[in-house]
């Protein structure tokens, strides 16, 4: 290992070494995140929702957003599979539909990125119980 | 490019390792790979969640879902459902027992809703075998930010500022006995760190050694810049192994960064820590008691003055401080004094960490802010009362603490309340009782223990505790007197005032606060020969209830010194002078005949 000279290579040290843990940091707070969850049931994963999810997490990596990506259960919107649910801090959160790895791009460049809705958007159509 | 999606955190702290977490973390890392899975998921040996009651824990990040009392068998189970299919592996999700509701996300359980974790922050959730993950954390970078920023003085000042105690139980103001430190004019000093955590159920110091042991080794190296140490020595018993051996791995990681040794950050200040062991004597985590066994000699205390800070290891001063006070200082020096300080009540500021024990739903480590009610402690984070039974009093402060009864549920718990209450901080322990604990059976039972740890160099404590043990024992077999509970009291002001040192000073107190508190059952233990909490054997009569009884003779069968007499099929007896109470009859008969008098 090499020796940690100063108090700014200790600093430089740090800004290289929170990647590995963010993972972990970003959800102690998700309130304050912008979430997506990717519905991963046996119908999502066979219209391709794990590519999916690779593609929010590797976009979101490539331009510094500060986002979780997570998986949940079927949404029960089978028909329009892969489905991805998107929180941001203190908005309601929306669903969109047959979503593919050119539409997450989309998602993130209007929705995420300008509050510009995109095709495909699920109306909500159930009550949670957990409120 | 695929990406970690996935953090697995399992528990590494003592309780889970007990419960097989070591078996559960291989196998998880053995099937990650013939799944394929081993860039897409991370498993991390952590360390204590706190809640070991439901032990060992699984928790899975980013979506925080919190699988308890996970085995080795489930963990194809986890993987397969929750990481491949995305669904939550509903049994093995922690119970809300009041509703019987799963709660996924751990933000959501009641045990840790409360919990403000600052010593705790980093125990189960970072690797402590790995520095970068603490490094990544703001590690090390309140010892960088003190030593290329700030003077000793500045920084003690912080220290001071913040308004931090001593964490171990006397509540000495933490900046204060640096800067006496500071002021002593010395060739050599020497900071040393109180890691004999001897209280009864009390096991904070140790999770945060096997969860964190950075942040003590950081915070010793400031201690050192501040009082003008180069040397560090961590006491620590010998049998918290797997505290020790993360403590090696960080010493040497630490070392190998440079941020221990010669010349740290580039800096003139040089620091280096040594461990010592102690063979688990309660009496050497009293300050000058633990100098001594330090230094080879009997582990037995000397009259203060003079403080360690004055003349302590090898005759020069030193800083003595626990586990706990130092894993809130790099957080302090980073956050701010001001910061650390709106937490907490006006004269006790920021967390303490407890260790829940007992009669409690949730048995476990927690860290709240100072000014927080028993009843928020008890109800909300512990659960509850275990079994649905009365609340009747919680042990603060271990042997050295007194009883809290349910007129304290609503004090705010800090220094001076508890003080005030008759008990302690104490390091932190709370051991909660229901109305199935007898108040003298309490009091003999920490008696017990402080006769067999005391050092028996003053007599007040060999001997006076010694008495005190024998009239408990007096009482609870039925044979007190009224004169005894005048002598107890009487007794016990005399070991309190004339001991000498900080073990017989407080060992009478469990018996000064039940007394206190539960003088009634005292009396009647005395007087009318009963104890109403059915725990002193000797007070307890079984007798059969004629009406009930069919003469069926199991009981008398079963009875181990045939106390039990009687014709078949017709009403039994049983002989109190050769009854040994061990209850058998009872639990053999059929048709509850038998109950306790």
């Amino acid at each position: 290992m090499k020796k940690i000279k100063s108090l700014a290579d200790l600093r430089k040290m740090q800004d290289d070494l929170r990647a590995k843990i963010s993972l972990r940091e970003k959800s102690n707070e998700p309130d304050k995140r912008i979430q997506v969850k990717v519905a991963m049931a046996t119908c999502g994963i066979a219209s391709g929702a794990k590519e999916v999810m690779e593609a929010f997490i590797e976009e979101f990596t490539k331009r510094n957003i500060d986002a979780v990506v997570t998986q949940t259960g079927c949404m029960g919107y089978c028909y329009a599979e892969p489905t991805v649910e998107i929180t941001k801090p203190g908005v309601e959160p929306i669903t969109f539909g047959y979503v593919d790895v050119k539409k997450a791009s989309k998602i993130i460049d209007k929705y995420i990125l300008n509050n510009e809705l995109v095709d495909g958007i699920i109306p909500v159509n159930y009550h949670s119980i957990d409120n | 490019m695929t990406q970690i999606k996935y953090h697995m955190l399992v528990c590494g702290g003592t309780g889970c390792h007990a419960s097989q977490s070591d078996q559960i973390l291989k196998v998880f890392q053995e099937q990650i790979i013939a799944h394929g899975l081993d860039t897409e998921v991370q498993v991390i040996k952590t360390g204590c969640f706190g809640f070991c009651e439901k032990g060992p824990i699984v928790k899975m990040m980013p979506d925080n879902t919190f699988y308890t009392q996970v085995t080795p068998a489930d963990c194809s189970e986890i993987l397969e459902e929750h990481i491949i299919k995305g669904r939550r592996v509903n049994r093995l999700l922690y119970e809300n027992p009041e509703t019987g509701e799963k709660v996924s996300d751990s933000k959501h359980m009641g045990f840790y809703k409360k919990q403000i974790r600052i010593a705790l922050r980093n125990c189960g959730f970072i690797n402590p075998e790995n520095i970068d993950e603490y490094i990544a954390r703001d590690g090390y970078m309140a010892l960088g930010k003190v030593l290329t920023e700030l003077t000793p003085e500045a920084t003690i000042e912080i220290i001071k500022k913040s308004g931090l105690r001593g964490r171990g139980g006397g509540g000495f103001p933490t900046g204060l006995k640096w800067e006496i430190t500071r002021a002593v004019k010395a060739d050599q000093k020497y900071v040393v760190c109180n890691a004999d955590e001897g209280d009864p159920g009390a096991f904070m110091d140790r999770s945060v050694l096997e969860g964190d042991p950075h942040t003590v080794l950081e915070a010793m190296a400031i201690n050192g810049y501040c009082t003008g140490a180069d040397k560090g020595l961590i006491y620590i018993r010998a049998e918290y192994p797997l505290a020790v051996e993360r403590l090696k791995i960080a010493m040497k990681q630490a070392q190998e960064y440079g941020l221990l040794g010669k010349n740290i950050l580039g800096t003139d200040f040089s620091f280096d820590i040594d461990i010592r062991y102690g063979a688990g004597a309660f009496v050497c985590g009293e300050e000058t008691a633990l100098i001594h066994s330090m230094e080879g000699l009997r582990g037995e205390p000397t009259v203060k003055p003079p403080f360690p800070s004055e003349s302590g290891y090898m005759g020069k001063p030193s800083n003595v401080n626990n586990v706990e006070t130092y894993a809130n200082i790099p957080v302090i020096l980073n956050k701010g004094a001001a910061w650390f300080a709106a937490i907490g009540t006006e004269k006790s500021k920021g967390t303490k960490v407890f260790a829940l024990a007992g009669k409690i739903n949730n048995v476990g480590l927690i860290e709240v802010p100072m000014g927080i009610t028993l009843r928020e402690v008890i109800y909300e984070i512990g659960g509850g009362i275990k079994g649905g039974k009365k609340f009747k009093s919680v042990q603060t402060g271990g042997p050295s603490g007194g009883c809290l009864t349910e007129r304290h549920l609503d004090t705010p718990i800090d220094y001076d309340n508890l003080l005030a209450a008759g008990s302690m901080m104490g390091s932190g322990g709370m051991i909660v009782m229901d109305e199935d604990d007898c108040a003298v059976g309490m009091a003999k039972f920490y008696l017990d223990f402080t006769v067999e740890e005391s050092c028996g160099k003053c007599s007040p404590c060999r001997i006076g505790n010694k008495r005190l043990y024998e009239i408990l024992e007096k009482i609870t077999q039925g044979n007190g007197t009224i004169e005894d509970l005048d002598k107890l009291r009487n007794l016990s002001h005399v070991i309190k005032d004339t001991s000498l040192c900080g073990l017989g000073q407080t060992s009478p107190n469990p018996v000064l606060s039940t007394l206190d508190n539960f003088y009634d059952e005292y009396l009647e233990h005395v007087t009318s020969k009963k104890c109403r909490a059915g725990n002193c054997k000797s007070l307890m009569q079984y007798m059969i209830i004629s009406e009930n009884c069919i003469g069926c003779t199991l009981c008398a069968r079963n009875c181990p010194v045939n106390a039990i007499t009687g014709e078949r099929k017709q009403p039994h007896l049983i002989d109190q002078d050769k009854c040994i109470k061990c209850g058998a009859c009872m639990e053999k008969c059929k048709f509850n005949a038998i109950f306790i008098n």
